[in-house]
């Protein structure tokens, strides 16, 4: 892709941003249309805006990253990345809205009347956001480079820069119509591409996936390495190169024998048509028959694929950033709906990074020797189009992966700032601009500082953190009366603690080889039934601290708004 | 016997003080029985013996807090510092002591009053930073050389946390028992102004639960819809007749009974049929603007807390001219707030006026802007009441400059649903 497709389609989107941002969408009425002017945001729109906000470049770049490295496993993250708001339907989604809370330490607050859970509640809130910032700025940072051949940090600033002023100017301050718009720009910036991949495909004999041989080259190809890596190369190759080899500068044709080689950064490598692809050290060399089935992708397959559905289905709900949208309904079965649609739109979308996983293995094998698979998105228009059109078609793709993590981040970031402001300092507008600041400079060092690991793994770890939280405390705060204000904090603390270490452990020191490897990787199959037996255990040996009013939430949380019940009602402190 | 008794009860009295007043009135009218039987001396000799000189300073002090305690009970008014100051000054056993809310010298006990203007000044720094301060003679001293207000202990009053006045012993020197006795003294206040303000409160609620029940819909504008319908129904029969259908689900949303909240939504459709009554009245001269976030519009508000800032706008929007008045509403996201303003292009009104209205309210059977203070300052007061101070309206107005309102209403507050 040339570079001034990539940053026209970047410029333009972060201005877009900035400028709604700035300006707002301001539409003034007149009395005459008063019913359009109040009326609630319809089920559909707020359903794109929650796709708008949850499609981060986890999904947009991650997705299709990890399909082409480790194959047909790697479909259930978006199973369950859509399959996760059909547990937030059947558990959640109406009684959570009849609550009246707008973020999570909101319910806690709310059915527990503890002030205690509430900031509990909030830390971890906080600390799910900033995990979940972190990659959609690396991201960032692997997009501008793919885009504009930048350094990475330069993107992963830029995006922290502009929504951090996005958000304090006050745009993106859940504004429906504007995330609800940048679903269906990321479904077209998928879509439209994906549609003339498969042509060009088709032109090309559509070759399958099913050799017995790991993939090879399909042409000459010129392989540039972004960072340092140490590859593997399966049989002795001779190619051209460019930099640094083994430690030594070269220029010219170079015979690299059977083993593992280093590669320093800024190297070019051109390999022959026909030679097998080397991999980068931590991926695993699948032959494209082993890559089609599943559990042969990563170590412990079966351990790892029903952790990974169990931190999916039951970390959507605990989202700082989703459950705020449910908050736009009107009422409960609103919400239902709403959720409803939400599953149809993502499952719509989610077709299409297995698609582009897929073609990338035929046609962009070289990132499994650089190990940026997250970059097989932006790669394949301009590999298999060419031309003007493939450049445009690149810049559109562009477009939507920066469209993803700024309206993911800017979701992310009002809602931790939020959170810090209101929980964690004393509020008001001097504290939700700090807050602001605290919301993503914390990310932004992260980001920096940590190793990059695929983005789709980082956002998976967030989740099996939200998993071994949230999820216990609105499953059994929503449908268990028992629950106790004990409980919940020993169960909050255990799961937090537990999925916490499993995470920081993950991310500064990467996993261990063998079994504790896998454990710590994919938490979410011990922490998720720890945190909800030490929830439940604790309940069950205090009954003592069971809210006052639990009778009363409980009606509340149940009972479709057309019933007329008794509620219960507000009594001012003091009265 | 008698003598016996009436120490202990005197005791008693002091400890408890009102609960036991009848019990000590009592004993008093035995003892003065005593005294007219001829047992005067018996009596004097006794009261000599009511105790140690300790016990005695003590009776004396909590006999003088008993006397201040009723003034303060009414809150920090300039009345109730007058009354309670003298006290309080003979409690410190200072030269002088001035009592002020922020803004005012509320009263001034003591010598030197000449030091009274001063007053405010030395109370600056205990009303911001909620510490006691304790100021030298380069703060205090005067150059009269007879005076004796040379050093100052300033302690803040504060009632639920807020501070809410000081309280000030001046003297020729300060030692550190003065500094300790003036804080006593001002947390002794403090928990008096409290025990005001709970009080204040529970009448405050009353007062409101009541006006909400009545007070709501003016009669004038029951009047006026009426008689604006009844001009139609010979014309405009068909229009006449939506109109009477507006104004009774106008009427029937806002004599509900249940439930004290309400949606930013039915609010503003019962505004919407409030505006048609008027447009009906005052045609083109009426102009509205709406600019509603959706995302706020599911918000949980008190019930009836938008109608009467509308109200207001017309009323200040159309008074005293023949042109068209222009009400803009909106209602916007911001973060964990809704703000909510209503503003019209009308009359305006002196700030000052405003301000007293909110406080005091307007007598009743005034019309005009006075009237519709009343509207504004039950609003302010209910809003207070649910969300706490910093939730109150907000006026920007001044004459011939127009009205807006502004108020922010918290997306989730506990207890805080619309039913």
């Amino acid at each position: 892709m040339s570079t001034a497709y990539g940053l026209t389609a970047v410029s333009l989107v972060v201005a877009a941003t900035v400028l709604i941002g700035m300006f707002g969408l301001r539409i003034s009425r007149t009395t005459s249309d008063f019913y359009v002017a109040s009326r609630t945001v319809s089920p559909l729109r707020n359903a794109s805006a929650i796709g708008g906000e949850y499609l981060s470049a986890a999904s947009f770049l991650g997705i299709a990253g990890l399909i082409l490295a480790y194959g047909a496993d790697m479909l259930w993250l978006p199973v369950g990345w859509t399959g996760g708001y059909l547990v937030l339907l059947v558990l959640v989604s109406a009684p959570l809205r009849r609550s009246g809370a707008y973020t999570l330490p909101d319910f806690a607050e709310a059915r527990l009347e503890s002030m205690t859970v509430r900031r509990v509640t909030s830390v971890l809130a906080v600390l799910i956001g900033w995990l979940y910032l972190m990659p959609q700025l690396q991201s960032a940072g692997l997009v501008l480079r793919t885009a504009a051949g930048t350094p990475v940090w330069v993107g992963t600033v830029l995006v922290a820069v502009v929504v951090t002023i996005n958000v304090l100017s006050g745009g993106m301050r859940s504004i429906t119509m504007v995330q609800a718009f940048q679903y269906w720009l990321k479904l077209t910036a998928l879509a439209v591409p994906v549609l003339f991949l498969l042509i060009a495909w088709r032109q090309d004999a559509a070759p399958g996936l099913g050799g017995d041989a790991p993939p090879t080259f399909p042409e000459r190809t010129t392989v540039s390495i972004g960072t340092d890596v140490t590859v593997r190369v399966p049989a002795p190759v001779t190619v051209e190169v460019r930099g640094r080899v083994d430690g030594a500068g070269r220029a010219g044709p170079l015979t690299l024998t059977a083993g593992e080689h280093t590669v320093a950064r800024d190297t070019v490598v051109t390999f022959p048509a026909g030679a097998a692809v080397p991999h980068v050290a931590d991926l695993p060399v699948r032959t494209d028959a082993e890559w089609l089935r599943p559990l042969a992708g990563r170590e412990y397959p079966m351990y790892a694929t029903y952790s990974l559905i169990l931190a999916t289905f039951l970390g959507t709900m605990g989202l700082p950033h989703v459950l705020v949208r449910f908050y736009t309904n009107p009422d409960g079965r609103a919400a239902r709906r709403t959720t409803v649609l939400v599953l149809g739109l993502l499952g719509a979308f989610y077709l299409l990074p297995a698609l582009y996983g897929a073609l990338g293995r035929i046609y962009a094998p070289e990132l499994l020797m650089t190990g940026r698979t997250d970059a097989v998105v932006l790669t394949l228009p301009g590999r298999l189009i060419g031309g003007t059109l493939g450049d445009l078609l690149g810049a559109l793709v562009t477009a939507g992966a920066v469209a993803a993590f700024l309206s993911t981040s800017s979701g992310l970031a009002v809602s931790v700032a939020g959170v810090i402001a209101q929980d964690l300092m004393h509020g008001g507008v001097r504290s939700f601009r700090v807050a602001t600041l605290l919301a993503l400079l914390v990310p932004l060092g992260l980001a920096l500082s940590v190793r990059a690991l695929a983005v789709a793994d980082v956002v998976g770890l967030a989740f099996a953190l939200a998993a071994s939280t949230f999820c216990p405390l609105l499953v059994l705060g929503i449908w268990w009366r028992r629950l106790t204000v004990a409980g919940a904090l020993a169960g909050l603390i255990v799961g937090g603690g537990l999925a916490g270490t499993a995470v920081a452990w993950t991310i500064i020191g990467g996993p261990p080889g063998g079994l504790a490897g896998a454990l710590l990787a994919q938490p979410a199959a011990w922490t998720v039934p720890a945190a909800f037996a030490v929830m439940i255990g604790v309940s069950l040996i205090t009954p003592r601290s069971v809210p006052a009013g639990v009778a009363r939430t409980m009606v509340r949380l149940h009972t479709p708004e057309t019933l007329a019940v008794d509620r219960g009602t507000w009594h001012p402190k003091g009265a | 016997m008698t003598a016996a008794s009436g120490r202990s009860g005197n005791v008693a009295e002091c400890r408890v003080t009102v609960a036991h007043m009848e019990v000590a009135l009592a004993v008093v009218a035995t003892v003065v029985v005593t005294g007219l039987v001829g047992v005067v001396p018996l009596w004097r000799r006794r009261r000599r013996e009511l105790g140690s000189p300790v016990d005695r300073a003590t009776f004396q002090t909590l006999h003088t807090a008993s006397l201040a305690a009723p003034p303060l009970r009414a809150g920090l008014t300039e009345q109730a510092a007058q009354k309670a100051g003298r006290h309080l000054r003979e409690l410190l056993g200072s030269a002088a002591i001035a009592i002020t809310d922020g803004e005012r010298v509320l009263t001034w006990d003591g010598a030197g009053e000449h030091h009274k203007g001063a007053a405010l000044e030395h109370a600056a720094g205990p009303m911001a930073a909620g510490r006691t301060e304790v100021l030298g003679p380069d703060v205090v001293a005067c150059e009269r050389l007879d005076c004796e207000i040379r050093h100052a202990v300033v302690v803040p009053l504060t009632t639920d946390e807020r501070v809410v006045g000081t309280l000030a012993a001046y003297g020729a020197d300060v030692s550190a028992g003065l500094v300790r006795a003036a804080e006593e003294v001002g947390h002794w206040v403090d928990a008096q102004l409290q025990l005001a303000e709970l009080d204040r409160s529970r009448t405050l609620l009353m007062e409101a639960e009541v006006r909400a029940l009545r007070a709501q819909i003016s009669p004038h504008f029951i009047y006026n819809s009426l008689t604006t319908i009844a001009s139609f129904v010979r014309t405009d029969p068909e229009r006449a007749r939506e109109l009477l259908l507006e104004f009774a689900d106008f009427t029937r949303y806002s004599f509900r009974r249940h439930g004290d909240f309400t949606t930013l939504a039915e609010e503003l459709h019962s505004i919407d049929r409030y505006l048609l009554l008027q447009r009906a009245r005052f045609g083109d001269r009426l102009q509205v603007t709406l600019r509603i976030a959706p995302e706020v519009l599911p918000v949980a508000m008190p019930f009836l807390c938008l109608q009467p800032l509308v109200e207001n706008a017309v009323r200040h929007g159309l008074q005293d001219r023949a042109g068209p008045g222009h009400i803009t509403i909106i209602a916007e996201d911001a973060g964990a707030d809704a703000v909510i303003s209503v503003e019209d292009d009308g009359v305006g009104m002196d700030p000052d006026r405003l301000r007293a209205i909110l406080a005091h309210g307007a007598p009743d059977g005034e019309s005009g802007p006075e009237a519709a203070g009343i509207g504004l300052g039950n609003v302010d007061e209910r809003l207070r009441q649910v969300y706490g101070d910093e939730y109150g309206l907000r006026i920007e107005t001044a004459p011939g400059a127009g009205t807006k309102v502004t108020l922010r209403v918290p997306k989730y507050r506990p207890g805080v649903a619309a039913v």
